[in-house]
């Protein structure tokens, strides 16, 4: 078995964790009894996008879905912020 | 199929374990989201765990590129260190306006799964509560 066969296997089977993370946390965003749980399964979901990115990223050999990585992590930071100070005072920006 | 260049083995089988650990820790976080009981138990799921296998996933991507390219390359760190510093602060908001909604309705015990029919009913009776008053 050669390095380039044991990365590949690698990483398909990382990509097929991270798809079945954001399954799971797809189910908990849709079954969520509260809004919190909502939110708390939307910021899993951000998170295994970037991590998706990163894999591809990899996988290709491509420098570009770094950068892509970066933009997602940097909006669903900002997202999951302004859903959480929605759902603690009911106004984004007061 | 892959355009994997072949690296060394001393790279190759790091870079592997690194992002094999980091999947399956991903997958262990999501579970917690998903079986466990409350919402104070499901947040430590996404806030501790899922930060431990982008940390994995992050270190591999660095040797990865590091090696492939025969230079330094740690631009990853600019991720890793950004996902080490709004993962806690994340973690803490969502955590305090849960703790607000629930206090929200304070007939509530806290940490129970709020569903629409009781809180509209806790609401009524702090409404007649305050106009008792």
């Amino acid at each position: 078995m050669s390095t380039a066969t044991l990365l590949s296997v690698a990483i398909l089977f990382a990509l097929a964790c991270v798809v079945v993370a954001m399954l799971l946390s797809t189910l908990r965003l849709i079954i969520g009894p509260s809004a919190q749980d909502r939110v708390l399964a939307l910021d899993t979901l951000w998170m295994c996008t970037m991590l998706l990115a990163l894999m591809l990223g990899i996988r290709f050999g491509s420098q570009i879905y770094f950068e892509a990585a970066l933009l997602i992590a940097l909006l669903g930071f900002v997202s999951t912020i302004a859903l959480a100070k929605f759902l603690m005072r009911g106004e984004v920006i007061e | 199929m892959s355009v994997t260049e072949s690296l060394p083995w001393w790279a190759a089988v790091p870079v592997a374990v690194l992002l094999v650990l980091g999947g399956l820790i991903t997958v262990i976080g999501t579970l917690g989201l998903v079986r466990l009981k409350d919402f104070y138990q499901r947040i430590h799921g996404p806030a501790i765990t899922i930060t431990l296998g982008a940390g994995c996933i992050l270190v591999a991507s660095m040797v990865y590129f590091t090696v492939a390219q025969s230079r330094l390359v740690v631009h990853e760190l600019l991720i890793s260190v950004f996902v080490l510093m709004s993962a806690p602060v994340v973690a803490m908001l969502i955590m305090r306006a849960a703790v607000y909604r629930d206090l929200r309705h304070h007939h509530r015990p806290l940490g129970t799964d709020t569903d629409v029919s009781c809180s509209a009913t806790s609401a009524d009776e702090l409404q007649r509560e305050s106009s008792r008053h």
